[in-house]
């Protein structure tokens, strides 16, 4: 990007100034097609005012129906990681090019990129047409968005190990089995720790909004609150599932501490 | 660890990879994590006779998708997926150019002010813990339905991404060269363009082009709420089960998906 070529200290990058020139020439342009105007914004910000005005002070207005939909949402999310480590460790496994021949890698890792191309949302109004409102269709789109991003991450975790030590463990004449138990997994353990917990991270965050269509959990409620417009109890949703998505940081954080001695992660 | 010689001779070093606390507390999260799968499992309310015809309904489902409808593409996708990617990619823009200030003041060693950097990582954590979909209600609800809406929820969720990793990339800056710039004198403006930027510019680039391919996933959802692009399509298709339109939405986003994907990609190798 910054060609220093001659000896002037900071020689002009016209490259670089026509790059601008075309990103302010988008913006405008794109801005104009989804047809942003100013007197929109002016009117949204008068809106918003209101708005706010009506969601302070925050009410809980159906405390049952706030808590039931919390602890579904966190169920959906333990389920959903559960399930979905499960599944996507052999299809990730499959899919690491080292390891496996090609035949093997190709079915998986389309596996892999098809699960990884839809927002669960999309994936959950699939499974709700499948197998009904509720909590089910919520963990079954949590568990393809899981195996889309753990197979995609244990896959390529996999690809970088040594292969020394995996041909030492081989060279003893190990099964396949214990070749992949004690040559290849302890050294993709604690990277496996680390996007494992980040999984149930997501996955509690996205078990909160795939209610909005239906697939169980506390999105059901604030989308319900949302179309009744009663903001005061929006907010206190809202305020609750931060609360609860920051408790799983600060958890996952933890974990990720007692497993990985410097409490560091990568693929983070 | 063998413990199966004879008693008298058993040895008192033994080597172990982990202390007992730390046994203790890999052994505490285990068993927690076990407990809550099976709590879950147990409490969580699914209805069984849904499930028996799951497998009927998917075929059922996939059946009626069957023929795709490719025709309706130009005269009801088409639109919609360009507003999409325009919502993604004016989204990012907005977002960086808010997220580039907060990152800086959140960054430990280019703002000094301990105060302000928690005021900053405040601001960026409200906006990664609240969802592009819930950002899209919201804004929804401010500025009426369509782009608009759409465009500032995206920008809204990636500013604590892009505000986040930006921040962290100054703070692994060098300080060598930081020093260097401030013995001659540079003022705070100058020091950050030519001390901190040259350092962090690889690390902004590829933020913002994972960013934008995050986002273009997530704008493709927010129509469902009503916050334009193509989930419109989808969700008008799906109101009116129109199952071959919904299957021609979903290919569309599928293959932006894959080549945004692929595009961020080829980019990275490049710069990086």
């Amino acid at each position: 990007m910054s060609a220093a070529g001659a000896r002037a200290a900071f020689p002009a990058n016209w490259w670089l100034r026509a790059g601008w020139a075309c990103l302010c020439a988008y913006v405008i342009y794109a801005a104009a097609r989804l047809d942003f105007t100013w007197e929109r914004f002016v009117v949204g910000i008068d809106n918003g005012a209101r708005f706010i005005g009506r969601m302070i002070p925050p009410v809980i207005a159906q405390p049952d129906s706030l808590a039931n939909g919390l602890i579904e949402s966190l169920q959906i999310a333990l389920l959903a990681s559960f399930l979905g480590i499960v599944i996507s460790l052999p299809i990730g496994l499959l899919a690491a090019r080292n390891l496996m021949p090609v035949w093997a890698t190709w079915p998986a890792r389309m596996a892999i990129a098809l699960c990884r191309s839809f927002h669960p949302v999309i994936v959950a109004i699939l499974f709700v047409k499948a197998v009904g409102f509720g909590a089910m269709a919520g963990i079954l789109a949590l568990v393809v968005a899981s195996i889309g991003f753990i197979g995609k991450l244990f896959a390529e975790a996999i690809e970088e190990i040594s292969l020394k030590q995996v041909e030492a463990v081989r060279a003893t004449g190990a099964s396949f089995m214990n070749v992949i138990t004690y040559g290849v997994l302890p050294q993709v353990f604690t990277r496996f720790i680390g996007f494992a917990t980040y999984q149930l991270d997501s996955n509690l965050r996205n078990s909160t909004m795939v209610g909005i269509v239906g697939a169980g959990g506390i999105g059901g409620t604030l989308f319900s609150a949302f179309q009744r417009f009663d903001y005061d109890f929006v907010a206190a949703i809202l305020l609750s599932i931060i609360a609860m998505i920051m408790v799983g940081e600060v958890l996952a954080g933890w974990v990720r501490g007692v497993f990985l001695e410097k409490g560091k992660v990568d693929g983070d | 660890m063998a413990t199966s010689a004879a008693p008298g001779t058993a040895i008192a070093r033994e080597w172990r990879r982990f202390t007992p606390a730390q046994r203790l507390a890999r052994f505490s999260v285990y068993l927690v994590l076990v407990a809550a799968v099976v709590w879950s499992a147990r409490t969580v309310e699914i209805i069984p006779e849904f499930l028996y015809d799951a497998p009927e309904q998917m075929q059922d489902l996939l059946h009626r998708m069957w023929p795709i409808d490719f025709a309706h593409y130009p005269e009801g996708v088409h639109d919609a997926l360009v507003d999409t990617l325009h919502i993604a990619s004016l989204g990012t823009v907005l977002a960086v150019i808010m997220a580039l200030p907060v990152g800086v003041l959140a960054a430990r060693n280019v703002v000094p002010f301990a105060p302000v950097n928690y005021l900053a990582k405040l601001i960026l954590v409200s906006s990664r813990s609240v969802n592009s979909l819930v950002w899209a209600l919201l804004f929804v609800a401010i500025f009426g339905p369509g782009a608009l809406a759409g465009t500032l929820a995206i920008a809204f969720r990636s500013i604590g991404f892009v505000g986040k990793l930006f921040g962290e990339a100054l703070e692994e800056s060098n300080a060598g060269t930081i020093e260097a710039l401030e013995a001659t004198g540079a003022p705070w403006l100058s020091v950050l363009a030519k001390g901190y930027w040259p350092q962090v510019e690889p690390a902004f680039w590829s933020i913002v082009l994972f960013r934008w391919d995050i986002n273009v996933r997530e704008s493709a959802v927010l129509g469902l709420v009503g916050a334009g692009g193509i989930g419109m399509a989808l969700d008008t298709a799906l109101n009116l089960f129109q199952w071959p339109r919904v299957a021609t939405v979903l290919f569309a986003i599928f293959v932006v998906v894959i080549v945004a994907e692929v595009v961020v990609t080829q980019i990275r190798k490049r710069i990086l």
